[in-house]
């Protein structure tokens, strides 16, 4: 199938759907609405909507909030996770004492810390930034940790061989080795930060694209709810997409960087 | 002719504790001696313990019993002179054939800008100029060979340690590596021991041949001079009468413990 025809497709799917979605809501079937708009809108008051929040700008500062507190939670958390998961994996005595702790918090629902980390940290944006926080860190910290711990044997044998020093082979050897698991996560961590910033800002906050969906569903302006997950979809989209980018960019010695090949 | 040794194994015994608290004996009092500017090739069956002998001559295993010197010193820790291919790819994949190469050198403190034209150099020679900016996945199982043997020749190593290098390629890149192997080695003529299975490969390339029995427990149990001139081609040697004569002696021997490891291969396989 070509590029154009699978692209017409895709297209199609979605046209399809909004026009199901617009004759249902709008015209009556056997003297009966289907989708009745008061709990399904329509596309069209949707668009409405969103056309209206981006020329009036509103929306530009919730984005920001939420872009600001996911790239926050994604930074700290990688980083807490590749250190942390790089210590414990050249450490196996310190794994072995941490195990069982770990396994709990990270069994843990982590949206039952919202509410602890709204009345720490307040409304603002670090509420958030720890929810991600504790989404991300667990991700990158088990792939890292999974990563130094699986450097192939003949690989660091030959580091050794190479007359390589303990603090070379870290350089060279461990921490390449570990980033590279970082990276493969990279979709899903990035994905977390912004699941954490979201679903913290629909428990309480002041601004943020989850905030404007709470608010809206608290004024049942089901349009609004709507619109509020149309463009947060395609801001995650966008995202994902800058993350491949990143991705191609820095795994250029994977035999598969996207899984297919 | 009294050369000096370049390694020497005297009675050297490897063991490893299994799991179940048992003692494994690996190989048993071996005496090996490889003299300088000597291509000694060692070729045994399947789990007969080569490449055990290989990494205690390398210093990444330290023997049971018996002891190993490196040019008359006894060795402690890894053995420093030494260069060792390995037998499963040992790249570094993130890093391009060049960086590969050059690592080598910067590790004892060379400066980038001197080891990458050294590197670039050595992939030429290697015959891989072409290549640089290739990451090991790009390459072939032949090409990475190649790289992995620049990578270990750059440091000039006085010894070479080589496991069964050229076991994963095909047939004809075995033979074209192998005469890659030798025009390099002739250059400087560095001490080689080379472990294989493949009895034609060890008498094309080597000075001696050294025969192990079947393990556990396995001994060296033959040792003969290959006397065939140099330099040598081995597409061409392998169709000599003295090579024949050779090949036949040391099957004779050879072929009793290939037979046995294979038998003690199938009944432990039965045991399980």
């Amino acid at each position: 199938m070509s590029r154009v025809t699978l692209l017409a497709l895709q297209v199609l799917v979605a046209v399809v759907c909004l026009a199901l979605w617009q004759l249902l809501s709008t015209v009556p079937v056997f003297g009966k609405i289907l989708l009745p708009p008061f709990f399904f809108s329509n596309p069209v008051d949707v668009f409405a909507q969103i056309v209206k929040w981006f020329s009036s700008g509103v929306i530009w500062k919730h984005l920001g909030i939420t872009l600001t507190e996911s790239i926050l939670a994604f930074v700290i958390g990688s980083a807490g996770g590749v250190l942390i998961g790089f210590w414990f994996a050249r450490q196996p005595l310190v794994a072995a004492v941490f195990d069982p702790y770990v396994k709990m918090v990270n069994a843990l629902p982590r949206v039952v810390l919202a509410p602890i980390f709204a009345l720490w940290l307040g409304l603002g944006i670090w509420s958030k930034v720890a929810l991600g926080v504790t989404l991300v860190f667990f991700i990158v910290f088990f792939n890292v940790y999974q990563g130094v711990k699986e450097v192939s044997r003949t690989v660091l044998d030959n580091g050794r061989m190479l007359g390589m020093s303990e603090r070379q082979l870290m350089q060279h050897v461990y921490w390449p080795s570990a980033l590279s698991w970082m990276f493969s996560s990279l979709h899903t961590s990035v994905g977390f930060a912004v699941v954490g910033a979201v679903v913290g800002e629909y428990l309480g906050s002041a601004a943020g694209l989850g905030y404007l969906i709470q608010q809206a569903e608290g004024i049942f302006d089901v349009a609004g709810v709507f619109a509020g997950m149309f463009v947060l979809s395609a801001f995650v989209i966008l995202i994902d997409f800058g993350v491949t980018l990143v991705e191609r960019r820095l795994l250029v010695w994977r035999p598969t960087v996207d899984g297919r090949g | 002719m009294t050369t000096p040794t370049a390694v020497a194994l005297e009675d050297a015994k490897v063991a490893f504790q299994l799991g179940d608290g048992r003692v494994y004996t690996a190989v048993e009092k071996a005496n090996l001696t490889v003299g300088e500017g000597e291509f000694v090739a060692i070729v045994g069956p399947t789990g007969c313990g080569k490449s055990t002998l290989l990494n205690v001559a390398a210093g990444l295993l330290k023997p049971a019993a018996g002891s190993v010197k490196i040019f008359d010193q006894p060795l402690a820790g890894l053995n420093r002179d030494a260069g060792y291919l390995f037998q499963a790819d040992a790249l570094f994949p993130w890093k391009t054939a060049l960086d590969n190469v050059a690592i080598g050198l910067e590790v004892s403190g060379t400066p980038r800008s001197e080891a990458l034209p050294r590197a670039q150099k050595w992939l030429t020679s290697v015959g891989l100029g072409a290549f640089a900016n290739r990451y090991p996945h790009m390459l072939s199982g032949g090409q990475r060979k190649r790289v992995a043997l620049a990578q270990v020749l750059i440091r000039d190593p006085k010894i070479l340690l080589m496991d069964e290098p050229f076991g994963p390629l095909d047939a004809q890149t075995r033979q074209v590596m192998g005469n890659l192997l030798l025009d390099l080695w002739n250059a400087d003529r560095k001490a080689v021991l080379f472990v294989t299975h493949d009895l034609e490969e060890a008498i094309a390339l080597a000075d001696r041949v050294v025969i192990m029995s079947a393990g556990p427990s396995s001994r060296i149990i033959g040792d003969w001079r290959v006397s065939l001139p140099r330099p040598r081609d081995i597409f061409e040697v392998r169709l000599d009468k003295e090579f024949h004569a050779l090949h036949r002696e040391i099957w004779s021997v050879l072929k009793d413990e290939v037979m046995k490891g294979y038998a003690q291969s199938t009944q432990a396989a039965e045991a399980v």
